[in-house]
């Protein structure tokens, strides 16, 4: 279910003094089962532009086609374009109600008016893709832990079923063991089912390990789209945006910069550690 | 005087179910002892449920110990008559920067603090300049909190703990909700307060880079207190702290891969610049004459 953006463009407020383009002239392709991360400082219209992708918000100007279909197109059914995007929060647990965890993933497939049966299976699936274990399940969710949370809200999405997954800052907030588990999670979910994933993020550090592909959003448009590497070596461009690249990058630079032989493209600690050892001839 | 000395605090909290019966007895601060000197820069790492923002809660008495005693400049925090001036020696700032700021202008929420203390109009007026100064905030005095970043209002939030006059701040994870640069920023003014003004720090967070240039470390696990030292000496455990759910900075880590790897790196190196020095003389190996 490919997703493609045609020069979309989105005013808040458009006739009214206060007016502010949130995204400037935005054209992407979102082919099937990629790992993408977005990436933006706070305000740069990250969220706004996944809040496009299910039709939460409708664009001022331009159109988005899935699956080769117009979404604003007078006949076309949001609905069901927004059971397969699927859209996690910020801080998701406050999105929890239900009496216990089970009936609060529930809740999304009843609504699509499955059978209960399938309403079920695709519940008990889902809480067991995001590795929540068994005895929780009749748990109330607000006895869960911050990470635990997550999950079931995780969870509640996924049991819908999407082809599109997408979390805006998932791991906001937890410790960093809760942070690895969650994306090792993601990584391993959308390398078993095939399903796209774009990870909404201001972490470099989490994205360079686990994304194939980085979006970087500044000022509403699309600074850089290329895999990791590339956009790493935009370091000091990046830095003027109110980003950074990963801490390793900068320890190889600085290598270099004193006369130490290495390449400066390693983004993750076991490409540095060859990286050096290569250098030293070790 | 010791600005901070706990001594065998434990805080229980009893879980009730809906008919209010003890369906039992949690212990989140478990025996936790420690001293905190005045000008020093303390920060506590701990995963999330380590009982490390309870135990700073004791700080400023907003909870008490349910059995040992915690002192803040010498004042017992059972001591309700001085539950005041507790909470004016030791302030503290929340994670969450829209639950803690109620001015609809600036220097007005950031003069709120000394006011409700009855401080003269004058020297209120003073505090909230020289606050907002310390924390880089000064020319937006005039504006509304609203319109502020996430990092701004932090800071916001730091000034008007600062213009209280505390000899102590206390931060329970300031910077969780912050994008980079807001949590630079913060970090910053902390550490301008902690090294130009001397005041004395308590930083709560999970983020490592914040922390290398604390004075003291403290890692708490299940309410104890699990390590303790430098953050040199804290960031040598690597293994030690992977098991406590944390983690180290990505410089420390390489580091200690290459070590791990066989190279001859000392442990626990905790900047760019450090790591940079241990390679090159790998390169060069003094020779001796």
């Amino acid at each position: 279910m490919p997703i493609i953006l045609d020069h979309v463009n989105y005013v808040y407020d458009s006739d009214s003094p206060t007016s502010k383009k949130a995204l400037n002239d935005v054209c992407l392709t979102i082919p099937d089962g990629q790992f993408i991360g977005i990436i933006g400082h706070t305000g740069s219209g990250k969220s706004t532009l996944v809040q496009h992708l299910n039709g939460l918000l409708k664009a001022t100007e331009g159109h988005i086609y899935v699956d080769g279909e117009d979404i604003y197109d007078k006949d076309y059914n949001l609905k069901k374009l927004r059971s397969k995007v699927g859209l996690v929060f910020q801080y998701p647990e406050h999105q929890l109600f239900e009496i216990d965890v089970f009936s609060d993933v529930c809740y999304g497939p009843k609504n699509l008016g499955l059978e209960k049966k399938e309403v079920e299976l695709r519940a008990y699936d889902a809480l067991r893709k995001v590795g929540l274990p068994d005895d929780l399940f009749y748990q109330s969710p607000f006895e869960l832990s911050g990470g635990q949370k997550r999950r079931v809200a995780i969870a509640g999405v996924l049991a819908m079923k999407p082809k599109v997954l997408i979390l805006d800052e998932p791991t906001a907030g937890l410790d960093p063991k809760g942070r690895n588990e969650i994306l090792d999670q993601v990584k391993q979910l959308q390398k078993e089912t095939g399903i796209t994933i774009l990870l909404v993020s201001h972490s470099m550090d989490d994205v360079a390990e686990y994304v194939d592909r980085i979006i970087v959003m500044n000022k509403g448009a699309v600074k850089y789209d290329d895999v990791p590497k590339e956009v790493f070596k935009h370091y000091k461009e990046l830095e003027e945006v109110g980003l950074a690249a990963p801490q390793v990058t900068y320890i190889m630079r600085d290598l270099a910069a004193n006369g130490v032989p290495v390449g400066t493209d390693a983004t993750t600690i076991h490409e540095a550690t060859e990286e050096i050892l290569r250098a030293l001839g070790r | 005087m010791k600005t901070v000395k706990a001594r065998n605090v434990v805080f229980e909290y009893i879980r009730r179910d809906e008919e209010g019966n003890v369906e039992g007895i949690n212990t989140a601060v478990d025996h936790v002892s420690l001293d905190v000197n005045p000008g020093e820069f303390i920060a506590i790492l701990g995963h999330n449920g380590s009982g490390k923002s309870t135990f700073a809660k004791h700080i400023n008495a907003i909870l008490y110990p349910t059995e040992g005693n915690l002192w803040v400049d010498g004042m017992d925090t059972l001591d309700e008559e001085k539950l005041w001036e507790i909470r004016q020696t030791a302030g503290m700032v929340f994670q969450n920067p829209d639950n803690q700021i109620i001015g609809q202008v600036v220097e007005e929420d950031v003069g709120f603090g000394p006011e409700n203390m009855g401080v003269p109009t004058k020297e209120i007026w003073e505090r909230v300049e020289e606050s907002l100064k310390a924390v880089g905030m000064y020319e937006y005095r005039k504006h509304s909190p609203n319109k502020l970043s996430g990092g701004q209002k932090q800071r916001v939030s730091i000034a008007g703990v600062l213009a209280m006059h505390p000899k102590c701040i206390i931060l329970d994870e300031p910077t969780a909700m912050l994008d980079p640069n807001g949590r630079a920023d913060v970090i910053r003014a902390v550490r301008a307060l902690n090294e130009v003004e001397g005041m004395t720090v308590i930083l709560i967070t999970h983020y490592m880079e914040e922390i290398i240039h604390a004075d003291k470390v403290f890692v708490m696990d299940k309410g104890k207190i699990a390590m303790e030292g430098t953050p040199k000496e804290v960031f040598s455990r690597v293994e030690e702290l992977k098991a406590l759910r944390l983690d180290v900075p990505q410089v420390t880590l390489l580091a200690y891969e290459l070590q791990k790897r066989g190279l001859p790196i000392p442990k626990g190196i905790l900047t760019t610049e450090e790591f940079t020095r241990e390679i090159q003389k790998l390169r060069n190996p003094v020779r001796r004459a």
